[in-house]
């Protein structure tokens, strides 16, 4: 009887010990942090994880998705010209609009920074609407006045007698299109990003430079610069993943013609997988921008890292 | 408080009756006592048509006591595509599935055979022709039933007015409404001068050089006529040869005649540029010419559907079949067939025929008669020719007779129609031949 006792009043501690450190761990910020994002990270496992080591396992079958293949696919891929023109042009596409996205936007940044306080909502909600109309929308308007026969665009150059201009049936211009395209949807969001941290920039160090002598190129170069520097690496990355991963675009503009000269990954990878009903060979050529974008976040994150711990 | 006694006959005949009744229950047929099936149809881009198969399925479902459900799936973005590679994944899905021309192919091991339906069809509606064989049959096994609706043959739509005045081509006198076809002289040379007439004349013929399948399509039927095959039936390259060359220095001609903008061309293209009134001739009726009907009748007029000109190797005409498949995990797959054959009975052609203004095509030999494509019109008599009535014309598709999973590949890429834009862009003959043999090489993949 005693023992049972005694046992009885040993467990009421305990149990209002583990009652207490429960109640601890709930309080701790990192504990109600993890369970706020838990439902994220249950969407992106179930729509990003899952597909993802899904198309790892479909890259590894042959096409009839009946045997294992390993690295089969990529080994075929490898040896084929248009693979390597796709891999090319991606490349072009994606550093080619990020750089423009980038500069349009440092520089609309700036104009729109110095319009006046009472004006300058207006000019940023204006210049953001590319960004927030669906691009397979505002791509269709492209598309008419990109249209190989009956072209705004060339309606208008027609009227000050300059030629038509093949924007869609000719590699070159074909190109140049669908990037043109890609950075009119994309310099906004790197303008809005890039006002966002110049509004940060403290005044007093233009201030300083200012009675240093510094010139505008100067404040620009010793003061703007390095103090947006992380968030230029964290928009370049962020652009170059969305950017090399693009597809409506193309897609709906050149659908990788003319003579596959506009293919990008994505657009290469449905017409394979899902036209060509060899799923395994797109889903290779899908996972082929991985490696190229780990590289690209691997040197912009390191960077960042280091500018953290200088600081 | 009562309570009321059961005497035991009572007892006995409760117990029958209830016995009776659960015996007996399953063969009471109830509203959809024959359970359910589930169809994707492909959504019809002609107002009204999709009405017409929603009323034979329901008329079908009311007889047999089976709920159906069915989706329209638009082809528009490749959705129908797209829902044919999921359902193929996960197994599940539609009981029956609408598949355009190759798909059957590439799905063949997941897909029910439909042997029993196909040939009871045949027997029935008479002899299919060779693509639909090609496309539809992997050895003895019939992989879908040919489906009327969608199926369409991309003949030539001509301007009646433009050939007559600029090339000097009576198009309904060689192609007269209700009688045989009187086109000796329409080969491919007479192709070629009429095309260089018009373009001298401004109003090129709107042939598209794009990765499409209308583009695909025509540079197909060119190359059959020529007999230049690029993969032979065997699945050997064998895309160096002279009738390659030589549809490829044809191509070449034929090209200066076109817009110059033809190798950007989708397949709403051509159709634009004859609803325009800039083009004497396209490769896409009779959806350009309904089209025209709706936004320009002046223009619709004067459209005369016809077949394509007669090559050194014979005259093909570019058809493309739509397939109604049942899935092998479909639930209820005698229902499936069940329906598919009520579909394909002549009376059920005939009314999707007449609700799709002519544009559907059976791929049965005695169906190719109906009255929609001799009465439509304006002009009366326009798509008469459309079906093939005369047997004038081999139903053929762009790559074939490649094994049809390498003819997908040749198709989907658009190899045929870039080897023509490449020799036109002053590559030489041998590089694009080159080109062409890697690139076909890699379409072997098993």
């Amino acid at each position: 009887m005693v023992d049972v006792a005694i046992e009885r009043n040993a467990a009421a501690p305990r149990t209002a010990r583990k009652r207490a450190s429960l109640r601890t761990a709930l309080k701790r910020k990192s504990t109600a942090a993890f369970l706020m994002t838990l439902p994220l990270i249950l969407l992106i496992s179930l729509l990003v994880i899952y597909p993802a080591f899904y198309s790892l396992h479909l890259a590894t079958l042959n096409k009839s998705m009946q045997r294992f293949v390993g690295l089969g696919n990529f080994q075929f891929l490898f040896k084929r010209e248009t693979f390597w023109l796709v891999v090319e042009q991606s490349c072009i596409f994606a550093i080619t609009a990020v750089i423009f996205k980038a500069l349009i936007g440092f520089i609309v940044a700036h104009f729109v920074h110095n319009v006046p306080a009472k004006g300058q909502r207006k000019w940023r909600g204006m210049l953001l609407v590319p960004w927030v109309i669906p691009p397979a929308m505002s791509t269709l308007a492209w598309l008419w006045l990109f249209d190989p026969s009956y072209s705004a665009f060339n309606y208008l150059l027609a009227g000050f007698g300059v030629d038509r201009i093949p924007w869609t049936g000719e590699a070159g211009w074909a190109r140049f299109s669908v990037i043109l395209v890609n950075i009119w949807f994309g310099a906004p969001f790197f303008m809005i990003m890039y006002l966002a941290a110049l509004k940060s920039v403290p005044e007093q160090l233009y201030e300083a430079a200012a009675i240093d002598g510094a010139n505008w190129w100067q404040r620009i170069w010793y003061v703007t610069l390095p103090m947006m520097r992380n968030i230029i690496a964290i928009t370049t990355l962020f652009s170059l993943i969305v950017t090399f991963a693009n597809f409506d675009i193309v897609r709906i503009l050149t659908a990788g013609g003319p003579l596959d000269h506009t293919h990008i990954f994505a657009t290469w990878a449905f017409r394979i997988g899902i036209e060509g009903s060899d799923i395994p060979l797109g889903a290779s050529v899908s996972l082929f921008m991985f490696p190229i974008l780990a590289i690209a976040a691997i040197f912009i994150l390191r960077d960042i890292n280091k500018r953290g711990n200088e600081a | 408080m009562s309570r009321k006694k059961l005497s035991r006959r009572q007892f006995v005949a409760a117990t029958a009756l209830s016995s009776a009744a659960l015996i007996t229950a399953p063969y009471v047929r109830g509203a959809h006592a024959a359970g359910k099936l589930s169809i994707g149809f492909w959504d019809h881009w002609v107002p009204g048509a999709n009405k017409a198969s929603t009323d034979l399925v329901n008329e079908w479902a009311a007889k047999e006591k089976v709920e159906v459900q069915i989706d329209y799936i638009p082809s528009q973005g490749n959705k129908n595509l797209l829902t044919i590679a999921a359902e193929a994944q996960a197994k599940s899905g539609h009981d029956i599935l609408a598949m355009p021309t190759w798909w059957p192919h590439a799905q063949a091991e997941l897909l029910e055979p439909m042997n029993d339906v196909v040939e009871a069809l045949i027997k029935q509606n008479g002899e299919v022709n060779g693509t639909v064989k090609y496309l539809g049959k992997a050895g003895d096994k019939w992989l879908a039933v040919p489906a009327c609706v969608g199926s369409q043959i991309k003949g030539p739509c001509s301007r009646i007015d433009l050939m007559k005045q600029h090339a000097g081509i009576d198009v309904q006198a060689m192609y007269p409404a209700g009688a045989a076809p009187k086109a000796e002289a329409w080969t491919t040379d007479a192709f070629l001068k009429a095309a260089e007439a018009c373009h001298k004349g401004g109003v090129p013929f709107g042939i598209g050089l794009g990765e499409t399948s209308d583009s695909v399509d025509t540079v197909g039927a060119f190359f059959l006529a020529f007999g230049a095959e690029v993969v032979d039936a065997k699945g050997n390259v064998v895309v160096k040869n002279d009738n390659v060359r030589q549809v490829l220095e044809y191509y070449k001609k034929l090209m200066a005649f076109l817009p110059p903008d033809a190798p950007a061309w989708d397949d709403g293209s051509n159709n634009r540029w004859l609803v325009s009134g800039k083009g004497a001739l396209i490769m896409n009726p009779p959806s350009a010419w309904a089209v025209a009907k709706r936004d320009a009748p002046q223009v619709a007029e004067q459209c005369w559907t016809h077949g394509f000109p007669v090559g050194p190797k014979g005259r093909f005409a570019p058809f493309l079949p739509y397939f109604w498949s049942v899935w092998n995990f479909s639930k209820n797959k005698e229902a499936a067939k069940s329906v598919l054959t009520h579909l394909s009975q002549p009376a059920a052609v005939e009314k999707m025929v007449a609700a799709s203004g002519g544009y559907d095509l059976p791929a049965f030999e005695k169906l190719t008669t109906l009255k929609t494509w001799a009465e439509e019109g304006p002009p009366k008599g326009t798509l008469y020719h459309y079906p093939n009535p005369h047997k004038h014309q081999l139903l053929s598709i762009s790559a074939s007779p490649a094994p049809p999973k390498v003819a997908q590949q040749i198709y989907t890429r658009a190899t045929l129609t870039k080897m023509c834009v490449r020799f036109y862009q002053g590559e030489p003959m041998e590089k694009t031949l080159a080109w062409a043999e890697g690139e076909l090489e890699g379409f072997m993949r098993s």
